[in-house]
């Protein structure tokens, strides 16, 4: 039996050390951070990124990745390391919210999981003032 | 040169090889600095295949336009994109397509060299910067030809000269 605080579902590619530290926050919340594997962009070129992005799904079966920005070289390289396989789901633009949600839904299959933390993660972004009522807009 | 305490600007402000093409650099990092305009991919090979042009086209936002040329292409419209008033900015994603490029448009005379990463024979020389020998030369010839060729990842970044780069006096 699979075990959902060991077994990895999904990576995070990310600028700088953002994907350690977003790993870093969920493990601390559910102790589920090994679901998640890492990968910086530091020191790396286009073809560097696209061949580790294509040996996480090859090798390790990844079939869920997140990374940080729409336009950024890791959503460049996900998606050619993707093309033509439809069983990968990426999601851009992640967040703490998003992995949260993530990790806890064990009970569906990560590219399921993928797909069903992405309102959660948009509704965590909200603007609080310190006047007028206690809800973020 | 692109001002951004005047806001006084030449168009394509900014020559740049970079592996990566358009990312978070170029567009965050340089384009909402610069108020970017337009980007002129030079690359043959993304030029010539609908899926990348998608690909890097998604990357960028709506108002910024975006250009896919080749090589002789954009050498071929450089006078359009400099007349452009919008602040533009011309990539390529190696140093042997600006080299290519520059030899038939003398009018570009600087060239950041933005992200050139590791690769079998090259030598680290920046953080962002691997060169290999015969990059190191072309480099060279370029600055011979009164190209100013300088490194920078950012804006707010010091820009290195290539001799300082070469001579290991980069960082």
């Amino acid at each position: 039996m699979n075990n959902p605080a060991t077994e990895l579902r999904a990576i995070i590619a990310a600028h700088g050390e953002l994907a350690a530290g977003l790993v870093s926050a969920v493990d601390r919340i559910t102790g589920r951070g090994s679901a998640l594997g890492i990968l910086s962009n530091v020191g790396l070129g286009a073809e560097q990124m696209e061949a580790m992005m294509r040996e996480r799904i090859e090798r390790d079966g990844v079939r869920a990745i997140f990374t940080d920005l729409p336009s950024g070289s890791w959503t460049m390289a996900a998606r050619r390391a993707m093309r033509g396989n439809d069983q990968v789901v990426l999601v851009t633009g992640v967040n703490l919210a998003a992995l949260l949600e993530f990790v806890m839904r064990d009970d569906l299959d990560p590219a399921s999981g993928a797909r069903s933390c992405v309102d959660r993660a948009r509704a965590a972004i909200g603007v609080v003032t310190g006047g007028g009522g206690a809800r973020a807009t | 040169m692109w001002s951004p305490a005047a806001g006084v600007r030449v168009p394509l402000d900014l020559c740049r090889i970079d592996d990566r093409l358009i990312h978070g650099q170029v567009v965050l990092g340089w384009g909402q600095q610069m108020r970017l305009g337009f980007i002129v991919l030079v690359d043959d090979e993304v030029a010539g295949s609908d899926w990348e042009r998608e690909l890097y086209r998604m990357g960028v936002p709506p108002e910024v336009d975006v250009v896919f040329e080749t090589v002789d292409g954009a050498a071929t419209r450089l006078g359009e994109f400099e007349r452009d008033p919008r602040p533009g900015i011309l990539l390529t994603g190696d140093v042997e397509s600006m080299v290519r490029l520059v030899g038939k448009c003398s009018a570009l005379r600087a060239v950041n060299l933005g992200g050139i990463h590791h690769k079998s024979g090259r030598v680290q020389r920046l953080r962002y910067v691997f060169l290999s020998p015969d990059e190191e030369l072309a480099l060279r010839s370029l600055e011979s030809r009164g190209v100013a060729v300088t490194a920078r990842d950012v804006p707010g970044a010091r820009p290195v000269a290539l001799s300082d780069l070469l001579s290991g006096k980069g960082e």
